[in-house]
């Protein structure tokens, strides 16, 4: 595979540079070659003309449900990774909640062989940090890793028991491993279904209150002291629950967190009318908290933004709202909402695409995420001035449940490379 | 959810929520509701407004009283009432909501009453239901109860006419109950003067003064100078413990007695959407003194739910049987 793909007359993100410059980005055997000027003796098979485009790495997602093995009803790992690559998404994390879920070095190979078969983007399977995810007996984290694992997690299944929570930071750290959590008590969580507030006491639906996601951030914070885990949260909803991590992270302890980009967006008032569409879990909070989780992505206590793509089929949607299944499917809104950030003057283009790329790069301790000579050839190509409409034509992801659909969105992506090879291409 | 509950024309297609009515309504239905009373009390107690119209009573919970008190109703306009207790039959074999309301349309029905466990029940099944079909809310989860609250209104109205000079305390467990959410929306849509609820914390919803509402924990105080108490069910079914350390102490800081309800105006009047927990909510001598209108309520539920019936099928103009 020696092809040579030149990208030229595009505005660079390389991830290192704090703002974006006119340039091009050569390919050589699916790596960087160059970035800026083109080098006399490069001789492109392809050039692709970006101009008006940005040019930035492929986005790495830690939160993706593929929903493969197990419920094919909803999506697949090609439906979704093609989706991905549609999105500019060209690593993914994808949630041990499968069925079997992912607590074996069997089902890390079948995801990953099914990945490499669609040919899309990458997909780092992530482990199940207990057995069966029941929060019981620790898994063989060993193994999992040998397979390919980075990092182990529990999903949203609780861990009730404090004494396997740290054991299993203990295990998960004897072996290098991150272990990524989504904070929320299970006691306080009680069947909950959206934020508790006035709208949820209006409603009269049952409540999550944002102490569900601090009791337990602060419980996680207190047995990383412990045992020097490194931990990463993912999908954080309240103010303070970001505050408590600024302070950790002020005091040196290894942790670093996500939040999903439609939980920098969307509030507790979206329910209104029992809109199914918005029921998610962590919920739509507060604007108090929702301020709360934009100053920490600005700041960058919150280093990355994740989808936390959860595609349904449409009878999982079909109910009384608090019988319906929770999530959304985010991964082809990932950008435009992002971008929509930097138009409300949130933050700047380059964090904003640093929180999509280098930053759980770095999490999950990846060379990706940066473009530099030698760095697997991962980009992104996209016009962000482009706008779309969410409706069928446009929309690949198995999943049809976004809050979002029928909108006009800005931000398209035109090209997805993964390793130098065209994955997708909008024309 | 205006939209959704009245058509373009102003006109009420399904009844599911106090919730975005105008003051108008509230008086259109108790006019009609008034307009009944006479039906209720002759000897032939019929009018033949829904005469060839079939009313499901669509019940996913058990209820006695507000499945009896639709069906005498819907049987007094002369409509045909199928009466189907869904929470033993079919969700037990696993129908989904959705096929459920599509076989019983396939019956050519022209209302459901629906009680349903789930806030948004309700909401949801109008939503998906034929154009023909009005959906009438029999209570959902702990959202909404609008029947209930409006024959309380009318219940009040009988006794104390003028609602703007009004001070009314709810009094137990706000948090589950959906009766004290749509009668706190029908008592500021009426602009009583003051709305209290009156309850220890665990049984108060978070953020319940952004209903428009005073909250106490005192009964004593919460009590003093109200023209109308209404008291709640404790339910006990939904307790999920640690809410309660016992029904007695309850008893001890919130059941109303004699020397309690001399808290209130001299003329102040006890209600309670029923059932009674004699000796939990409140004392026998309360139940059945005096100051008690809880059996009235419950005429006056009849006659309401007749109004809302006709004026969702579109068979009376304001106030009057067509």
């Amino acid at each position: 595979m020696s092809r040579c793909v030149a990208i030229i007359n595009g505005d660079i993100f390389d991830g290192r540079k704090p703002s974006l410059f006119r340039g091009n980005v050569c390919i050589q055997n699916g790596e960087i070659f160059s970035i800026g000027d083109l080098p006399d003796e490069f001789i492109a098979d392809e050039t692709i003309d970006a101009h008006g485009c940005v040019v930035c790495p492929g986005f790495v997602d830690l939160s993706v449900y593929l929903r493969e093995p197990g419920q094919e009803h909803k999506a697949t790992i090609a439906s979704e990774t093609k989706a991905a690559a549609k999105s500019g998404v060209t690593t993914l994390c994808c949630s041990p909640e499968t069925v079997p879920v992912i607590d074996t070095p069997a089902v890390v190979e079948l995801i990953k062989e099914q990945s490499i078969l669609a040919g899309f983007s990458h997909v780092i399977p992530t482990g199940a940090l207990t057995l069966h995810l029941e929060g019981q007996a620790l898994s063989a984290m060993h193994a999992l890793k040998q397979a390919g694992c980075v990092a182990v997690s529990n999903g949203t299944r609780p861990v009730r028991d404090t004494l396997i929570w740290r054991r299993a930071l203990e295990y998960a750290t004897t072996f290098d491993l991150l272990v990524i959590v989504r904070p929320q008590d299970p006691w306080l969580t009680a069947g909950g279904c959206i934020h508790e507030g006035p709208v949820a006491t209006r409603l009269g639906l049952p409540a999550i209150p944002a102490c569900a996601e601090t009791v337990a951030v602060a419980q996680i914070l207190a047995l990383v002291e412990e045992t020097g885990a490194r931990v990463h949260f993912s999908c954080l909803s309240t103010r303070r629950a970001v505050e408590l991590l600024r302070s950790a992270q002020e005091k040196g302890l290894t942790v670093t967190a996500d939040v999903a980009v439609h939980q920098l967006h969307l509030l507790d008032t979206q329910a209104e009318g029992f809109d199914p569409m918005v029921h998610v879990i962590p919920p739509f909070r507060s604007q108090e908290d929702r301020e709360g989780l934009r100053e920490a992505l600005t700041e960058g206590v919150v280093s990355a933004v994740c989808s936390d793509h959860q595609p349904h089929e449409e009878d999982a949607k079909l109910n009384v709202f608090s019988a319906t299944e929770p999530g959304v499917a985010s991964l082809e809104t990932l950008l435009p909402l992002m971008l929509s950030l930097v138009d409300q003057g949130v933050v700047g283009l380059p964090e904003a695409l640093a929180r999509l790329t280098r930053g759980p790069a770095g999490i999950l301790e990846l060379d990706g995420g940066i473009l530099a000579p030698g760095n697997r050839a991962d980009i992104c190509i996209f016009d962000p001035e482009a706008t779309w409409k969410v409706d069928e034509q446009s929309w690949w992801s198995r999943g049809r449940n976004t809050p979002f659909w029928g909108q006009s969105l800005k931000g398209r992506v035109r090209w997805t490379l993964v390793q130098g090879k065209v994955v997708y291409s909008a024309d | 959810m205006t939209t959704l509950q009245l058509d373009e024309q102003g006109r009420l297609r399904h009844f599911l929520t106090i919730e975005g009515l105008s003051r108008d309504w509230l008086i259109r239905i108790m006019e009609t509701a008034q307009s009944f009373g006479s039906v209720t009390a002759q000897s032939v107690k019929k009018v033949p407004l829904l005469r060839g119209k079939t009313v499901v009573n669509l019940f996913f919970e058990t209820s006695t009283r507000t499945r009896t008190t639709f069906e005498l109703a819907a049987k007094r306009l002369s409509a045909d009432v199928l009466n189907i207790n869904l929470s033993v039959s079919a969700t037990a074999k696993g129908e989904s909501l959705l096929d459920t309301i599509r076989n019983l349309e396939a019956m050519f029905v022209d209302m459901f009453v629906v009680r349903h466990a789930d806030s948004g029940a309700a909401h949801f099944i109008a939503q998906h239901v034929a154009p023909h079909i009005s959906v009438i809310n029999a209570g959902d989860g702990r959202h909404a109860h609008p029947t209930q609250a409006m024959l309380d209104m009318f219940t009040i109205y009988h006794h104390k006419q003028d609602f703007e000079k009004l001070k009314v305390a709810i009094v137990g467990d706000i948090l589950h109950s959906r009766v004290a959410r749509s009668q706190i929306q029908a008592l500021k849509i009426l602009g009583v003067s003051e709305i209290r609820v009156i309850a220890p914390e665990t049984l108060l919803p978070a953020s319940v003064t952004e209903l428009g509402v005073r909250a106490f924990h005192n009964l004593d105080d919460g009590l003093a100078d109200t023209d109308v108490i209404i008291m709640l069910r404790l339910q006990k079914e939904r307790m999920q413990g640690a809410m309660l350390p016992s029904e007695h102490e309850y008893f001890q800081c919130f059941g109303l007695t004699e020397a309690r309800l001399a808290r209130a105006k001299p003329d102040a009047i006890v209600m309670h959407p029923g059932p009674i927990n004699r000796g939990v909510e409140m004392d026998s001598q309360v139940a059945d003194g005096p100051r008690s209108v809880i059996l009235e309520q419950v005429s006056h539920g009849i006659a309401i739910r007749m109004a809302v019936m006709a004026l969702a099928m579109g068979v009376v103009q304001r106030g009057a049987v067509a």
